[in-house]
């Protein structure tokens, strides 16, 4: 590779450049650096000629940085190339052409004005979320409305199906999560109550603790981030592979097809797995209470019948399918919203695990309210 | 070194591509020679762009051996037999969807080359970016679109751009034409032959459409039961006896294609 060079000689106003050696991409930092020292000296000639004889290579990025040489002299002067190789002719000539237009300045507003234009944008979105949502739970009732009047329609495999991916498939990793979580409330009591010779009342906090709300929280937490992040998924890559759009030009309502099935097989399993949460919970405790404890599996089931009425458990079962049919919408409605783009897809992944999440939660709590003002 | 006056940048010989148990290319030859347009054509699943994608390397080889020269802009001139291991490639890949980077605008796309492979300022790699776009003929206004907002053929053109981005010797062409309506399929065509010449570019073009075949390619090679059939220009394949070539070029379309003006 030949290193490039240029040399400039004035005659008679006139500035002339010779330019050398490999004029290539290669080269590029070398290059960047002779054409930024013989800018100001060629805006200050009356005319600049460059002569490439004796330049060996030429790509675009080499043509370009004579081509920028060339206009540094400045408008209406007279500048020209000799010495030119045929074949890098056209290049030359394209490179005239090109970069004539000066790029269209964005104006950037100021940072108050981003800021409140970012407030201004979140809360119209806000807004547009909830509406989304309340139109995506009326085509979901439209839809069961249709299915209760011709119940031939409903897609029963793909419930089936996804009954068995959401609810089945979910079972061991659920159960293990509440295993964990019964067994470490329990350890936190044994180790917090002792001081106080509470050592029995243990028992109450982690049964109704669980049975109320834990177990359901936290199946309904790890649902959304297992079964809702891969709804969305799944509708957002159909969105983007124009599947939905081919399903209603063929006269299905993708809600009816795709949505339906999904949400109903959430809500089917969202209570079976809840219940298996409690009681893999309940079992952990179970265990903590025995080996770390000192108290007999046979007290902690005594305690424990004495402690969880059977209100607590409709308590916390209650709430199964409500989080359910939350999650399953937000996810469902976050997937149809995904554009072309992969990062849309995991954009709306994110956004639906985590709105459903904060849902979730949110339902709790107007639950707790709502249980404790008719005293369950 | 070759000593031939066709120079080939590509030597493939004995070539076997094959999914498990079945064989997609069985003992192909095929030299593409430097500064020509090869088109390569075959029925659809006869191994067009397997045999692309075997010599650009994202399909593994079972047999035989894939020898592409080394670049003429690096100045070297030693050939390279790849096994996917070597880190800067001297050609630029075209493929059938564009593969643009979806997350990135249209102008950045073009710029990832150069900023990974090169130490440009930022003037001279706006500049440069500025160049390949409307050399491909787009506009400034669609430099900061994302890919999903852009048309068909626009995608094209960005990814040609891209392609050329670093201003490779060797271009390759998948279908570079399909999905686009008949205008914007000439003008494509067009534009190949252009940059071409302008860029002493060869193109390894796989494609479909007779148009293209007839105007922009040099030579043309058939692909038929895994090998090359037949190669040669546009005469040499009306020539061709092999049944599958016969029924490609000289079929109802290909006679529309051949007797429309130019």
């Amino acid at each position: 590779m030949i290193p490039p060079l240029m040399t400039s000689v004035m005659i008679a106003d006139r500035l002339e450049f010779a330019a050398a050696g490999s004029w290539t991409a290669a080269n590029v930092d070398q290059l960047e650096r002779l054409v930024q020292v013989a800018a100001p000296e060629a805006a200050r000639a009356r005319g600049v000629v460059i002569d490439m004889a004796s330049v060996e290579e030429l790509d675009t990025l080499g043509a370009w940085l004579l081509e920028r040489l060339a206009r540094s002299a400045g408008d209406g002067k007279d500048t020209q190339f000799t010495g030119l190789k045929p074949r890098y002719r056209g290049l030359i000539d394209e490179m005239q052409r090109v970069n004539l237009q000066p790029r269209p300045s964005v104006e950037s507003p100021s940072r108050a004005v981003m800021a409140l234009d970012k407030v201004g944008r979140t809360t119209l979105d806000l807004v547009s979320d909830v509406l989304e949502f309340v139109r995506l739970l009326g085509e979901l009732s439209a839809a069961i409305g249709r299915i209760l009047v011709h119940p031939q329609q409903f897609r029963l495999t793909s419930a089936v199906y996804h009954l068995f991916r959401v609810g089945w498939q979910a079972v061991p990793i659920m159960a293990l999560i509440t295993l964990l979580i019964g067994g470490i409330i329990a350890q936190q009591g044994f180790f917090h109550f002792r001081k106080f010779g509470a050592d029995s009342y243990v028992v109450d906090m982690v049964g109704i603790l669980v049975v109320r709300e834990i177990g359901v929280l936290i199946v309904s937490i790890m649902s959304a981030g297992r079964s809702g992040a891969a709804y969305t998924a799944e509708l957002g890559s159909m969105k983007m592979r124009e599947e939905i759009d081919a399903l209603r030009t063929m006269g299905f309502d993708p809600v009816e097809v795709l949505v339906l099935p999904r949400i109903i097989a959430l809500v089917c399993a969202l209570p079976i797995l809840a219940f298996l949460g409690v009681m893999a919970a309940l079992y952990g405790g179970g265990l903590v209470a025995w080996f770390y404890g000192g108290m007999s599996p046979a007290v902690y089931l005594a305690r424990l019948q004495e402690a969880v009425s059977i209100t607590h458990f409709e308590v916390g079962m209650i709430k199964a399918p409500f989080m359910a049919l939350a999650i399953g919408t937000v996810a469902c409605g976050e997937g149809l919203k995904v554009k072309g783009s992969a990062e849309s897809l995991g954009m709306q992944t994110t956004t639906s695990v985590v709105k459903s999440i904060f849902l979730v939660i949110v339902l709790d709590g107007i639950f707790a309210m709502f249980f404790a003002s008719i005293g369950m | 070194m070759d000593t031939q006056p066709d120079q080939a940048i590509i030597r493939v010989r004995d070539l076997a591509v094959g999914f498990g148990s079945q064989i997609v290319l069985d003992g192909l030859d095929l030299d593409v020679r430097r500064g020509e347009i090869l088109g390569i054509v075959g029925a659809s699943g006869s191994g067009k762009s397997v045999l692309l994608r075997a010599i650009i390397g994202l399909v593994p080889k079972q047999r035989g051996s894939i020898v592409v020269a080394g670049p003429l802009f690096a100045g070297a001139t030693s050939a390279c037999d790849h096994d996917g291991s070597s880190v800067t490639r001297p050609w630029g890949v075209l493929f059938q969807q564009g593969a643009l980077f979806s997350s990135l605008t249209v102008r950045q796309n073009i710029e990832f080359p150069l900023r990974e492979n090169l130490e440009l300022s930022e003037r001279l790699l706006d500049e440069v970016a500025t160049a390949k776009l409307e050399m491909v003929g787009l506009s400034m206004r669609d430099a900061d679109k994302y890919p999903s907002e852009i048309s068909g053929g626009m995608t094209k053109r960005a990814a040609l751009a891209r392609a050329l981005a670093l201003d490779p010797e060797l271009v390759f062409l998948d279908e570079p034409t399909s999905g686009l309506d008949p205008i914007a399929a000439e003008d494509f065509d067009e534009l190949i032959r252009t940059l071409q010449q302008t860029l002493g570019l060869t193109v390894f073009m796989v494609t479909h459409d007779l148009d293209s075949l007839n105007t922009v390619c040099d030579r043309i090679a058939a692909l038929a039961g895994g090998k090359v059939v037949a190669q040669g220009p546009m005469s040499a394949m009306l020539a061709c006896e092999h049944p599958w070539v016969k029924s490609y070029f000289r079929g109802k379309r290909s006679r529309a294609a051949a007797s429309a003006p130019n």
